[in-house]
This record gives C-alpha cells, structure tokens and sequence, in this order.
C-alpha cells in the first residue's frame, strides 16, 4: 500500500498540469450560461483541443488514440480537469461509455470509421437503452429490428437519451429475436441519427431543463454491418457499456463534491441558526462534518476499486457501490444545503435573493434523479446481493 | 499510487487470519468469555512468538518494527476471530501510548516484556465523566503517587502494568504496586473484560508528558475500527451464508430483495469502513498532515455501521439473530463496546467539524 503518485504518476501529472496551464480555456463560465447550442460548440472545440494534445481519451489504448492511461492515472485525469474548473468534452457519451464498448466489440472497420470521430467531437454520440415500459427491467426492451435484405428495419421508441438532440451516432439496443428468451434475442446497432424515420424530442425534467430526448425510430433502415458484436448477443454488450457507466463515473464527482461541501461550510457562517451562525449550531457542524467524511470515504472507496480491477480497465459488480455512495451522499449534502439555507434554499435561478444563482435549489431537484438514473439504487443493490454476495437472483 | 496490499502485508493478513481459525474458533471464544478473564496464556505465548504482539515497535526495542497497516492487518483479523484477551488493550494501548511518549530507557524496559509475550499492559484513562478529551481529566499525580478512579480499562485484570493517563502527564503502575484495586465492570461484551482501576496513594513512574499522547490514541483508534471492520465482515459473511440456506416460503429467504439489500448495504457500509481505516493508517505511517483527519473520519463511520451491519444481521437472521446459540450477537456486542472506545461517532464529527470548519474561520480571520 502507498498512496503516494509514483515517478509515472507524477511525470503524468505534470504533463497534464502544464498542458492545462497553457490550453483551458478560462472563459466557460460565461459561456455555460448561453443557449444549449452554442455552448456546446463551445464544448466541442474544448474536446478538439484535447485530442490534440491526446488527453480526449487516456484511458483507451494508445492505438487507438487514448494513452493507455492507469486507472489511477485516469482518477489524477479527472482530479487535474476539476481542480482548474475545466469544460466537460462534448462527447461524454461517445469518450466514456461506448468507444470503450466499441473498442472491446468492433469490427477493425467499425473501429476505423468510429474511433476517431468519436476523439475528435465530429461525431457527438447518444444512447438508446431505456424504453417506456423497459427501465430496470431492460432486457424486456421492445424496439425491435427485422432483417431485410442487407438492412435491419427499425422499429420503436426509446427514453432518457442523453445528448439525443445534438447526437450524430446511437449506440441502439434492439430485439432481433422475438421468440429467444429476453436476454438471448438482443443486438446493438450503430444508427445513423440523420437516417430517415428518427425523430428526436426533447424530455422536460422536473428542474424544468431539457436534458434528455425521446427517440421515435419508423421503418429506419440500418446497414448490418453496423451491428456491434454477435447478433442476439446484444446483453453482454449493453452490460459492458454499463458497467463503464457505474465504475469510473466517481471518480470525476469527487472534486465536484468537494466543493460543494467547501461552499456549505463557508456559507455556514453566513447563515444564523437559533441565533448562532449556523457553523456553531450542533446540529448541522455534526451534519457538515459527517458529510465531509462521507465524500473523503467516497473518493478512498474509489481509490481501492481501482487498485482491485486488472489492468484491463473493465470495472466489475463492485462498481455498484459507488455508484449507491455518490448518489445518496449527492442528495445528502443537497439536503444539508436545504436545512442551512432555509426559506432561501427554494428560490430559483433569476430571483434576486437566491444564493448563489439558485444552484442549491436546482442541485436539490437534480439529485433526485441520481438515484434513478444510470441503473436505479435498487438495481444495484440487487446487483451486489447477485453478483457479489452470491445470492440467488430475484428475478 | 497503490492501494491494494504488498506481497509481505498480504502473507501477513492470510497467516494471522490462519492461525485465528486454527488456535482461537468459535468455540475457544466462548469458552474464554465464560471465565473470569478471557485470557488464555498458551494462546498469548504462541501470539507472542509470532511477533504479533510485538508487531510495530521498533526492533531496538525487541519489535518486529512493521508499521500501521500491517498492525490493522492483523487487528482486522483478530476481531474477524473475535479474538479474546489483551492483545488489543496491550499493543495498541498500552504499547502505542509507550512507544509515543516515554523515553528510550524506558521504552528498552517496557516494550521489550510486551514484545516478549512476557508482559501485558492496558491503558487507563477515562474517569466518571466519560470524556475522551484530554482537557477534561481529573486524575493528577502528587510527588509521583496516584489516587483516584479510571473506569472502564480493558483486560485490567491480567495486566502487568497499567498506563495512566492523568491530568499532568502520562504514568505507569505496576498493577501489583500497593493501592491498587480493580474490579470488573459487568458489560455486554464478555470477550474483552472491562474493569474499574482505583489507586490510592499508588507509587507510579512517568512516562512523559501527554502532547504526545494524541498520536498514540490515533493508532489505537485505527486499530479499534480494523477490529470492527473485522467484525463487520465476519457478520456480512454469517448473515449471506444463512441468507442462502434459510428457507420460507419455499424460497431462500435470501432470494428476497427485502433481505438483499440489507446485505447490499451491510457490504457497501463494510467496505467503506475498510478503506476508511487502510487510509487512516497509511496517513499515520506517513505522519501525512491529514492522518488525525483520516482517523476521525474511519472511527467516526465505524462507529455508526458497525452497529448498524450488525442491526442488518441480526434482523436477516430473525428469530435465530436474537438466540444466545447464534455468534451474531457476540459481534454485536463487541461492536457496542468497540463504538464508544477511543470516542463515538458524535465525539469524532465534533472533531472532524473542528478541523473542517473551525479551521477555515481561523484561517479567513488570519487572512
């Protein structure tokens, strides 16, 4: 055990810092307030930038344009890119979950047409997992595609796409065997979001944003060679796309949190509490401070995942407790932040007495879907009582 | 950056989780925990030979020198086996609050007997109060005599020596010195005996003064948390196993998500706990500037989990959970005992805010 950087760690550091020192651009928070449009060729050129530099990706091999990065030195990536306050990269999606699943599953020719696109932001990629009626029983999912000819003709709907609006690409799951247990009759296809017979609407959520679409697909031709892995083995590549999603996520939340619960503690003194500020109030200094622990905890829980996965970088089940742990931490601190500021916290963005722009009561809204999103905390219990205790499945 | 365990520290785990099984089962426990002392000298003197109790003091001083994470490595597996008798109060106590404060002659003298397996040794400190802050000690010596009460010393009884803590310094007593008087304290946990220490007029030696003494009291706080996290595991693992065995309905009661997800948490919370506590002792190994921070965070969440993993097990296991046959309780008794020992939850948040907020409102004020 040493959890000092070593010699790799340290030279990774340092050529990240100076290459961030001359290249981050200091002027996102204006930006971060214009319409969704703008900012994200904002974010797009951002991700451009990076791949320049090859730190789009260092987690990804370097054949394929990443650096091959440590899992611990993907954790120093995401640590380096909060502390300076840097833009998030337009393609999330495409960079983090499925040029991974890509890379495990594709063809040599779909790695040559995707990959680089994908580093470079030319090609913005979205999600199509979540149906109506196919939540956290996904595999039940019934958008379906039927073979004809040399094309798969899509038909179906789906919920929850992130980036559906701006996407280029979709990583799609689809039933291709009606008649196979649900698992088993499963393919992902990569569609074209420009094919004629998609439509993408935008979703309002209850913070009153849109950040997600719903996808209508009718009569959409797809090309077969667009299937990713083995038709009807659809299951283990959504899994794998997955488990990219609850794994490494944590470790970007961490400084994030950080601050969030620095910012808490420095407006505890500005607000009173029974006639104290609220930093001397019992009370909520035991709920600060277990807070603050809990967000140290998270990061070490982190730190030792990453110290347990092989060097293949694929996480395993255990990625569900951080998942749990970053979610329900989020909504704690949220609520730490309600109690202290009171009748203050329910005011929005645009009224003049909210603190600080209104983040405290949108940040409140916003952590109830942590819970539910990314694989709900109920799935992931159940994931951790199967595939990590033992016990026999549910369902 | 490496947090899994070295080749040697994981040899170490494996060997010590080894010979728990082997020498101290299930059965050994509750045979000691229904004598008087649950102390067993054959398992002290094969423990001894092993180095355990001799685990991290300098080898200048007849120790094996390791550091703190292979001191937790082996409370870890200690309190996994439930383990009875002073090895916690001796090394991790006593030892650590030596080795912190008195001087070389000293440490030559009494870390060498405890190394040897020749002597064992506790700590007293708390009094009627109950406050673990150091300020709040009555106790003081007079021309190096000792009158007063500590309660609440583990394993007092088969100790050879007592460490004081008192109002002006650190202090030890020969626990056959004339004045000394010990009796037990009836408490749940019957594996580690607890004992009220009345000295009157007690000839005793100081060791050194108490600015020292913090640190030792962090590595006995680590120490406590890996004997928890032990404890916790050792629970998770009763509570699966008979998750999966115990039917109704027709079905393994653990098929039920109302029962997954109690053992979902008791892992998420065991799991935390553990890379709370390997971090706080890597910290105190590397004297990092946050390490009482770490340790305050480990024996703060501990505190809390430990109690409720054994709540978890204790309500999966149902009516069987709450039998004097089941081991459940044994764990949960120890973790009660474990709770408040060195500081509960609540004393270590006021710790944490104290560093965490009382901190910054200094440093803005300085600014």
């Amino acid at each position: 055990m040493d959890l000092n950087l070593n010699a790799e760690e340290r030279q990774f550091r340092d050529e990240l810092r100076a290459w961030l020192e001359a290249h981050c651009p200091k002027d996102w928070p204006e930006w971060r307030e214009k319409p969704l449009e703008e900012s994200f060729a904002y974010l797009r050129s951002w991700q451009r930038k990076l791949d320049e530099g090859h730190w789009a990706a260092v987690s990804w091999p370097k054949e394929y344009g990443g650096r091959s990065a440590t899992l611990m030195q993907q954790a120093i990536f995401w640590e380096e890119m909060a502390r300076v306050e840097a833009p998030s990269m337009a393609n999330a999606l495409g960079l983090g979950l499925i040029g991974p699943t890509i890379i495990a599953h594709g063809t040599p020719a779909q790695k040559k047409r995707f990959i680089p696109k994908i580093l470079s932001a030319e090609e913005i990629w979205c999600q199509g997992f979540s149906e109506p009626n196919a939540g956290s029983d996904l595999a039940s999912l019934q958008t379906e595609a039927r073979l004809e000819g040399n094309d798969y003709i899509v038909n179906g709907q789906k919920v929850w796409t992130s980036f559906g609006w701006v996407a280029d690409w979709c990583e799609l799951v689809v039933r291709t065997d009606p008649a196979a247990p649900k698992h088993k009759g499963l393919t992902v296809l990569l569609v074209d979001m420009k094919s004629p017979g998609v439509e993408v609407r935008p979703l309002r959520q209850m913070t009153g944003e849109s950040e997600f679409n719903e996808l209508f697909f009718r009569d959409v031709r797809v090309p077969k060679e667009n299937v990713l892995g083995q038709v009807n083995d659809g299951w283990n590549v959504a899994i794998s796309t997955l488990m990219f999603e609850r794994g490494s996520y944590g470790a970007r939340l961490h400084l994030l949190f950080k601050r969030n619960i620095d910012r808490l503690i420095e407006l505890s003194f500005k607000f009173q509490r029974n006639g104290r500020s609220a930093a001397h109030d019992p009370l909520l200094r035991q709920k600060l401070a277990q807070c603050y622990a809990e967000i140290e905890i998270m990061r070490l829980n982190q730190l030792r995942a990453f110290s347990r996965v092989t060097s293949t970088g694929v996480p395993g089940p255990e990625g569900s407790i951080q998942k749990i742990f970053w979610s329900e931490l989020n909504q704690r601190l949220q609520q730490i932040a309600q109690e202290m500021l009171g009748p203050y916290g329910q005011l929005t963005a645009g009224d003049s007495l909210a603190v600080d722009g209104g983040i405290w009561s949108y940040g409140y809204l916003r952590t109830r879907g942590n819970t539910i999103e990314a694989g709900t905390s109920e799935i992931q219990r159940n994931i951790i009582g199967h595939f990590v205790l033992g016990l026999p499945r549910s369902y | 950056m490496e947090f899994g365990l070295s080749e040697s520290q994981r040899l170490l785990q494996d060997n010590a989780r080894k010979f728990f099984q082997g020498e101290c089962p299930m059965e050994e426990v509750r045979r000691l925990m229904e004598t008087e002392t649950a102390y067993d000298e054959t398992l002290w003197a094969k423990m001894a030979e092993l180095g355990y109790t001799g685990i991290t003091f300098p080898e200048e001083y007849g120790g094996v020198g390791l550091g703190k994470v292979e001191l937790i490595l082996l409370m870890e597996e200690a309190g996994r086996a439930l383990l009875p008798g002073p090895l916690f109060s001796t090394v991790a106590l006593a030892g650590a609050a030596i080795d912190a404060v008195a001087s070389t002659e000293q440490k030559k003298r009494y870390l060498a007997k405890i190394s040897s397996g020749e002597a064992r040794a506790t700590l007293a400190m708390l009094e009627g109060n109950a406050s673990w802050d150091l300020g709040e000690l009555r106790v003081l010596t007079a021309n190096d005599r000792l009158t007063g009460e500590k309660l609440f010393v583990p394993d007092a009884k088969v100790a050879d020596f007592i460490v004081v803590v008192a109002r002006n310094g650190v202090f030890l007593a020969d626990s056959k010195a004339p004045g000394i008087s010990i009796h037990a304290m009836k408490a749940m946990d019957l594996t580690r005996k607890m004992y009220s220490v009345r000295f009157t007029n007690t000839p005793v030696e100081r060791l050194g003064s108490v600015t020292n003494l913090p640190g030792a009291l962090d590595t006995a706080a680590a120490a406590v948390v890996a004997e928890m996290v032990g404890g916790m595991q050792r629970t998770l693992d009763i509570t699966v196993e008979y998750a999966k065995m115990r039917k109704q309905f027709g079905k393994p009661i653990g098929m039920y998500q109302a029962v997954q997800h109690q053992c979902a948490d008791m892992y998420l919370e065991t799991e935390s706990a553990r890379s709370a506590v390997y971090y706080a002792a890597w910290a105190l190994d590397e004297s990092a500037p946050d390490a009482a921070m770490a340790v305050s965070i480990a024996k703060m969440y501990a505190s809390d989990v430990a109690r409720r993993v054994g709540n978890r097990g204790i309500q999966v296991h149902g009516g069987m959970g709450f039998t004097w046959e089941n081991d459940i309780h044994l764990y949960y008794k120890r973790a009660k005992a474990s709770e408040t020992a060195l500081g509960d939850s609540t004393y270590h948040r006021e710790r944490i805010a104290r560093l965490a907020i009382d901190a910054r409102a200094a440093s803005s004020q300085s600014a």
